[in-house]
């Protein structure tokens, strides 16, 4: 069976610290971690085809309702979309640290990076949260029966089925997020708790294999968004 | 039947005096000797099947759950064929009968077949087939199995108070904006099941990359792995399409945000393609591990390799790819435009190509093979023929110009019928009596067996052959008032169906029956390839001692008649 | 399994992550978001999706490759992601093909 080295596989520096335990139906610790991290990776598909329904949504409905979508962008907040990025990116980043402390086995690094990163994601919800208030205080919120307002009447139908893909996907979005944060939380517990870093190094990987997909859907909602059209 | 893995002499254990034995003669009592320890008997608490990790244990949990769905999808089926046998509505109000074969369709797809194989079968066999202790994510397949019963449940539920009527296929607007029953609520259920498909899909892919024993080349595994590779591609990369589809109805119905209104110029068609996008493979989720159940089948009950198995495993491929790329030949009629039609077209009859490969394949296989009639291959030969008419019904279906006389008639009805129960439903059963003793160690009654799979067959094409001429005729599907001229054909079709619902509870019956009161099972007792068949019957829990190492090609049969077989 | 890990390079070493190269791509990923933003200021007709697209895309890129460590992963993981944004451009040409070639007023 063809094998390549995973890259961050740890061979014990001392007798005190090891990687996680080999489950009993895995032959090696590397194909117990090739095989978590392809089934990540397969799971990420799935993630990109979910969302990839939505986007697909959007890219009919933006050619058949152009310009009510070039429209209807504008009124997105551009300042609070590029910061809400900014924090998003940062948090990549941060998450990416977190996963080099626990390959190098530092334990306090790791949940400091990992809180960093869940505070990054809070922001980001909390940004986002305004936005929603934004617009349902303008009366752009087409959901739940409330008041929906459209200057051009003509344009009112595309107007709200973008506002209506803007609320679907970034909500999806954000649920992935908190679900995300979610998991951080409870992860991040456990490796304070645990006895050595090395045992949750993969999941550290997994969690940011998950987390950098989420900032992934982002990086193309936040165009698709809000800079359809600002010239 | 002798069995080498364990003596099966109950204790002697006696109190009386042995009878004196005479001079010179020396009496000796057998042993006590228990079964060996097997997944079965291991444990036998709650917890331990609840809590399971054991793929095969999850197979068998997934056995008894999907049985119970088809009995309730089967149950429905019995309420409106009853209804059809007049032509005018006498045992349901119109609404009523929209739920019933809602209900039908909606347990039968996602409930029975999308899970049948891949989850009993494919759960209990793919780690064995391919030398390994276990599948990638144990905890992930219980998962599975948990998000598998909750969904299901929920359906069931939502179906006893009330129903939904929108047919399995949930069209807006009607669904998303003006029908009055629990859509959402069947929705919810369909999208918590997608997930379990999911899991089950990306376990297959992970072990079948991850997991193979040493030696075991991609070439070597079994064409059954093959197809259940394949279509775990199709549950990965279309049930996530299904789902979020499913959302944006749900949402719309929720939160009233509007994504396929057409008030808002929402377009109800990009539902269906959305739909579709998924419903399509969808059906070659169902058949693709059906293909499998019988190359595995075909090859021990006629001896021989499986011929061309190369073109088999990659015909497998093909039809997962391409399946994916003609799901608007559902949409001829919906206003579509034009030119999409006759590019799904021309797509969907090219996936007919690797389909018959399969075919000729098989055929060949079974030249010159020295057969044996059992119960499995009774099968295997019902679907070979059952499923060709299926295909070939297909390939009218696939031409434009038929298409739009027949589309919503019941020649569409019976063409999936063909495919799913003549196809999909005959390869579970065939695999469920050809592994029934690896799976429970007994074998199972072959008289009664092969009574069954004719009443299956016979009861199977009286149901559904007047349906390809009903339709042809007109009849609209998923109506339940008809012209009087069709209540003959009506009248046929529905006795064909209380023959086939008979023919099913005999299996049911009889392999209950078989846990007990069978035979039991060597390891081997079709005297067949795989490694499955060189563990004992039932397996251990961790499958094999010693990681197996293989150095045979799949169906290394000794006498194959395909000598120098193209591989 | 050791010999492999000596002969690899020093960003592949766990006790030394590539701590520079992180936050280089973090840089460059700030850069395109700069680009982006501004870039929707200029008028440039149906070029802007495609630019906003191929800015993202870079983003995404940057972001699997290094942060997802795709970079460093089994062939396997590459196809992966490539089949799964393979597969979503189908959908989206499949849809396109018919909302394309309607006539109009459909």
């Amino acid at each position: 069976m063809p094998t390549q080295t995973a890259p961050l596989s740890a061979t014990p520096t001392d007798g005190a610290e090891s990687d996680e335990p080999v489950a009993h139906h895995f032959d090696t610790l590397q194909q117990q971690q090739e095989a978590v991290t392809l089934g990540m990776w397969v799971f990420l598909a799935t993630e990109i085809m979910f969302f990839g329904g939505a986007f697909a949504t959007y890219t009919v409905y933006r050619r058949e309702h152009s310009a009510a979508f070039h429209a209807a962008s504008r009124e997105l907040d551009l300042v609070l979309g590029g910061v809400n990025t900014l924090v998003l990116l940062t948090s990549s980043l941060t998450m990416a640290f977190a996963v080099a402390a626990a390959g190098a086995r530092k334990k306090g690094l790791t949940v400091l990076m990992l809180a960093a990163t869940m505070v990054l994601g809070a922001a980001f919800l909390g940004i986002k949260g305004v936005e929603y208030h934004h617009k349902y205080e303008h009366h752009l919120l087409p959901a739940f029966g409330l008041p929906f307002e459209w200057h051009d009447h003509a344009q009112a139908g595309g107007a709200k089925l973008f506002f209506s893909l803007y609320l679907g996907m970034t909500g999806l979005h954000a649920l992935h997020m908190v679900i995300g944060i979610a998991l951080m939380g409870i992860f991040a517990v456990r490796v304070w708790r645990s006895v050595d870093v090395g045992h949750r190094r993969q999941g550290t990987e997994v969690l940011g294999l998950y987390w950098h997909f989420v900032d992934v859907v982002w990086i193309y909602l936040f165009p698709l968004l809000y800079l359809i059209d600002r010239s | 039947m002798s069995d080498p893995h364990g003596a099966t002499v109950s204790p002697s254990t006696s109190t009386s005096p042995q009878p004196s034995s005479p001079p010179g003669v020396v009496t000796v009592t057998r042993p006590a000797v228990r079964d060996p320890v097997n997944y079965l008997n291991v444990d036998y608490s709650w917890k331990s099947w609840l809590l399971t990790v054991d793929h095969k244990r999850i197979g068998i949990l997934y056995l008894l759950s999907i049985t119970f769905f088809f009995v309730i999808g089967g149950a429905a089926a019995v309420a409106f064929r009853l209804e059809l046998m007049t032509p005018k509505a006498d045992l349901f109000e119109s609404e009523t009968y929209n739920k019933l074969f809602t209900m039908h369709g909606v347990v039968m797809i996602f409930f029975f077949l999308i899970p049948s194989i891949p989850a009993v079968l494919g759960n209990f066999l793919v780690p064995l087939m391919v030398g390994a202790r276990d599948m990638a994510f144990p905890k992930l397949n219980l998962a599975s199995w948990y998000l598998f019963m909750i969904g299901g449940l929920t359906a069931v539920w939502t179906m006893l108070i009330g129903g939904v009527d929108t047919g399995w296929t949930f069209y807006t607007p009607y669904s998303s904006t003006y029908s009055n029953t629990y859509v959402m609520a069947t929705a919810v259920a369909v999208f918590i099941t997608g997930f379990s498909s999911i899991l089950t899909g990306l376990n297959i892919i992970v072990t079948v990359h991850k997991l193979r024993a040493p030696g075991m080349h991609w070439f070597r595994m079994p064409l059954f792995i093959w197809s259940h590779y394949a279509a775990s591609l199709i549950m990965i990369l279309g049930t996530p399409v299904l789902a979020v589809t499913i959302l944006l109805v749900a949402i719309e119905r929720g939160l009233g945000i509007g994504i396929f209104d057409p008030k808002l110029g929402g377009d109800p068609i990009l539902f269906q393609h959305l739909f579709w996008f998924y419903s399509h493979p969808a059906v070659y989720i169902m058949i693709l591990p059906s293909f499998g159940v019988i190359s595995e089948i075909i090859a021990a009950f006629s001896r021989n390799r499986v011929f061309g198995y190369r073109f088999v495993a990659f015909a497998s491929l093909g039809i997962a790819v391409l399946g994916f790329l003609v799901w608007g030949h559902h949409m001829f009629v919906s206003g579509q435009s034009a030119y999409a039609g006759m590019v799904f077209s021309i797509l969907s009859l090219l996936i007919a190509v690797p389909s018959a490969i399969k075919v000729f394949n098989w055929t060949a296989t079974l030249y010159r093979g020295r057969l044996r009639f059992d119960t499995p291959l009774l099968y295997a030969l019902g679907f070979i023929g059952l499923f060709t008419i299926g295909g070939l019904t297909g390939l009218f279906l696939a031409l434009l110009a038929i298409d739009v006389h027949v589309h919503d008639t019941y020649f569409i009805v019976a063409h999936f019928h063909y495919i799913m129960v003549g196809g999909a439903v005959m390869g579970y059963l065939g695999g469920l009596h050809y592994w029934w003793p690896k799976m429970t160690g007994r074998l199972y009654p072959e008289g009664w067996a092969r009574l069954s799979a004719i009443l299956v067959f016979v009861g199977f094409n009286l149901t559904f052959f007047p349906q390809f001429v009903l339709g042809y005729l007109g009849m609209p599907r998923r109506y339940h008032i008809y012209p009087p001229e069709w209540q003959t054909l009506n009248v046929m079709s529905s006795a064909g169906a209380s023959i086939l619902g008979v023919a099913y509870l005999f299996p049911i019956t009889y392999l209950i029956w078989s846990l007990k009161f069978g035979p039991r099972a060597s390891a081997n007792p079709w005297d067949a390839t795989g490694l499955e068949w060189q563990v004992p019957s039932p397996p251990t829990t961790h499958n094999f001692a010693v990681t197996p190492h293989v150095t045979e090609d799949a169906y290394a049969y000794p006498d194959s008649a395909l000598v120098g077989d193209a591989h | 399994m050791s010999a492999a890990t000596t002969n690899l390079p020093a960003p592949h070493d766990p006790a030394h992550p590539p701590i520079g190269l992180y936050l280089r791509i973090y840089v460059y990923l700030l850069v395109l978001l700069a680009v982006t933003v501004g870039a929707a200021y200029v008028h440039l007709g149906p070029l802007n999706i495609v630019v906003a697209l191929v800015i993202a895309s870079i983003k995404a890129w940057l972001v699997v490759m290094n942060f997802m460590h795709l970079r460093d992963s089994p062939r396997l993981n590459w196809i992966v992601a490539a089949g799964s944004f393979l597969w979503l451009v189908i959908l989206i040409v499949g849809l396109l093909m018919d909302y394309v070639t309607r006539s109009p007023g459909v």
